[in-house]
């Protein structure tokens, strides 16, 4: 098959000519999604703002619906669909499998978005992320979901079929690098996560049409989770590779020990997909017994998985400072990171709310006693936004400093601003992650339009703190929505106004990789070992933070009404 | 050398692993343990646990059980559209009806004494916030649950709606008496 290979003079990535096109297209697919995922996201912060209230109840629930789907699934799938060719086609140097057939999946992915978006907007599909029936949207709301579905499996296929061009035509020997490998446990749980959405959705899809007759709305909550929750472990196996990335390419950082880094990867494939029951702890339907196994993904092995990477990247940076020579302290290595270039500073900020923040949040909201003082409550969305958007989200904004350049040959524009935008960004999406849950700790409800209760038959009156941390959300979320549409505009000026940088050298044949020998490793190994002291007081930090939440919130749990 | 290329000893998963990774993977082990024993501890000692008693329905039958309830308990009426303030009886067995846009009826309990409430819907998904103590429970049509409670502490409290039900979601409060 005819195709061109680009060395890129200042990365050295390799990008083949058709993997690179897609991945400029569904890249830039995500960013546009985002743009209408970041306007719905300020309508929805000025609704809930109480001194704004700006949208009327019928437009809000719209707008939240558009905003939820453009956000959790169409932005991020299409970056992810671009990160798993990256992590094929370019980090393995050969070419991608099947480039019409990703361009296939590609279309069908937009097309989807688009008949979904439209069916939101005429209005008649307001029913949220989660379309829990019997509530139902018009018939192409389904459809344009399953169409994304069916493209990103596509994509996730191409994925697959890459590694074994990649195998067969030896582009590289050994086992596949670390971030292909995270990859490929992204690519797995994908295809699981995208079966389970098909197992419901086109059910749904028939009873919107009349086909089916009634769907069961505690098994459709199940099944719609194994989507729901799945794809965002998708996304944390993504960004978990992310991370690896840009240690990688920042410090030139190894794992401390591929053998638990990809370990860990592993437990994520073998229990993360329980993780639907984090979202049925407070159901009727299903047993005590089904909810305490399911939700710790038995026994907390998917968490033990996460408090693995969350030691092993800043592990794997510190070793590379300390080798470097920043030995001074516990600290030296950090202060002298690279805090201005925003591939780093992006990640890390990553790194760190999403373990501190979303981490600890989430297995605290999973457990399943717990889960009744936060069930639908302003804490769930707190939680995800810790997660989904100062993680993943932002684990994306911060590679695409290092993409603009290497994959669209463009140098960023207004480089102070890109200094800027992560923090800025990063640090109001976390405040704000933070002022939410505290709303939800207070009750609060999610999704929900009126904190005063117009139209009902009694009053209540929320705690003025209540009012105080949905002021504060409103403050800190336009901020955040500032900090992304700067993102935006960053990106986007940069692609058509940036200077236009030199492509490198092109090939007709791919360069493997080079093997390295057996000597080389030995001296690469030999005496190589350096301590990371500072990596592990941050763990315990971390450690010290999740088990002192834990308890308060059993202590809260205590205090209410008996329940048996 | 790096994560983004194939690991430099080919024979990587003979590498021993660190001490302080492996004293961190047991920590993190150790307190996945002590996480999942903590459920079952509570569910053995703790006083507050979801029931499992669930049975399954239809808004029909829930709704005639429901009436007859509220016509063999009631005390008074309250507001405007006269909502039934039910008193649930010794047996302790009470019913509240979530429907577009509204929980139905009132009830009133008293304080120390232990209840069953049946829950279920007639429409679409609700969800049971109890303000302020923040009890959140959600309730699914064609099921009916049977949530045993008892309250601690004299008051009014609301019932929220925290499931998104349609455009009169924000409207749908309910009332229950702590005497």
């Amino acid at each position: 098959m005819a195709t061109t290979y680009r060395t890129c003079p200042v990365s050295g990535l390799q990008f083949e000519n058709n993997a690179e096109k897609l991945m400029r297209w569904n890249a830039v697919a995500g960013v546009l999604w985002m743009l209408v995922g970041g306007i719905t996201a300020l309508l929805v912060i000025l609704t809930r703002w109480p001194a704004i209230k700006l949208l009327p109840a019928e437009q809000f629930y719209l707008i939240l619906t558009a905003h939820g789907i453009d956000m959790l699934i169409l932005w991020i799938l299409f970056f992810e669909i671009a990160v798993l060719y990256f992590a094929s086609s370019t980090l393995l140097r050969c070419r991608l499998a099947a480039p019409k057939i990703a361009w296939l999946g590609f279309w069908l992915m937009a097309a989807g978005g688009v008949i979904t978006n439209v069916a939101i907007f005429q209005g008649e599909s307001s029913v949220m992320f989660t379309s829990y029936v019997p509530m139902q949207a018009a018939w192409h709301f389904y459809l344009g979901i399953i169409l994304v579905a069916v493209g990103a499996l596509i994509g996730v296929g191409v994925f697959f079929g890459t590694l074994v061009v990649a195998r067969r035509d030896k582009t590289y020997s050994g086992s596949l690098p670390l971030v292909s490998f995270g990859a490929l446990t992204a690519a797995i749980i994908a295809t699981f996560t995208i079966l389970s959405g098909a197992g419901i959705l086109v059910p749904t899809f028939l009873w919107s049409v009349g086909l089916i007759k009634e769907i069961d709305p505690q098994l459709y909550r199940m099944v719609w989770w194994g989507l729901g929750h799945s794809s965002q472990q998708i996304n944390v196996a993504a960004h978990v590779s992310v991370w690896y990335l840009t240690a990688a390419v920042i410090f030139g950082a190894k794992p401390l020990s591929e053998k638990v880094s990809r370990f860990a990867f592993l437990l994520y494939i073998l229990f993360l997909q329980l993780a639907s029951a984090h979202h049925l702890l407070s159901d009727p339907g299903m047993s005590a017994e089904w909810k305490v196994l399911n939700t710790s993904y038995f026994m907390y092995f998917a968490v033990m998985a996460s408090m693995i990477h969350g030691f092993t990247v800043p592990g794997a940076i510190e070793a590379a400072q300390r080798r470097k020579g920043y030995t001074n302290g516990l600290f030296e290595w950090l202060r002298k990171a690279p805090w201005g270039n925003p591939v780093f500073s992006g990640m890390f900020i990553s790194l760190v709310s999403f373990g501190f923040l979303g981490g600890i949040s989430g297995v605290v909201l999973g457990t399943e006693q717990i889960n009744m003082l936060m069930h639908n409550t302003f804490y769930v969305p707190g939680h995800f936004h810790t997660t989904v958007v100062t993680g993943t989200t932002l684990a994306f904004m911060s590679i695409t400093y290092l993409l603009v350049p290497v994959l669209f040959r463009r140098e960023m524009i207004l480089p102070k601003l890109c200094q800027i935008q992560p923090y800025l960004f990063g640090i109001s999406m976390s405040v704000l992650g933070l002022v939410m849950m505290g709303a939800g700790t207070l009750g609060v409800s999610r999704r929900h339009w009126d904190m005063a209760f117009s139209g009902a038959p009694f009053q209540y009156e929320w705690p003025g703190a209540a009012y105080l941390m949905m002021g504060l959300t409103g403050v800190f979320g336009v901020i955040a929505v500032i900090g992304g549409a700067l993102w935006i505009v960053l990106v986007v000026g940069s692609l058509l106004f940036g200077k236009k940088l030199d492509g490198g050298k092109v090939s007709n044949q791919p360069t493997p990789i080079p093997d390295q020998t057996q000597a080389a490793a030995a001296v690469a190994h030999g005496h190589d070992h350096v301590g990371v002291p500072g990596t592990v007081v941050l763990a315990l930090l971390l450690f010290v933070c999740f088990v002192l939440y834990y308890f308060v919130n059993w202590k809260y749990l205590s205090e209410v009404w008996l329940l048996s | 050398m790096s994560a983004i290329l194939p690991p430099s000893n080919r024979l990587w998963w003979k590498q021993p692993i660190d001490k302080v990774e492996w004293a961190w993977i047991a920590i993190a082990f150790v307190w996945g343990m002590v996480m999942f024993v903590m459920m079952i501890y509570w569910h053995i000692y703790g006083k507050q646990n979801l029931s499992n008693e669930t049975y399954k329905t239809t808004p029909e039958m829930f709704a005639a059980k429901a009436e007859k309830f509220i016509a063999e308990n009631t005390i008074r009426t309250e507001t405007e559209q006269n909502i039934p303030v039910v008193k649930v009886p010794a047996s302790g067995e009470g019913y509240l009806i979530a429907r577009l846009w509204a929980w139905y009826p009132i009830l009133e309990l008293e304080k120390g004494k232990t209840y069953k409430i049946h829950l279920s819907s007639m429409d679409y998904n609700h969800g049971f916030s109890l303000q302020p103590v923040n009890i959140n429970i959600q309730v699914i049509p064609g099921y009916e649950h049977v949530v045993k409670m008892t309250p601690t502490k004299e008051g009014t409290y609301a019932i929220v709606c925290n499931e998104y039900c349609g455009i009169g979601h924000h409207s749908m409060l309910g009332r229950i008496y702590v005497k």
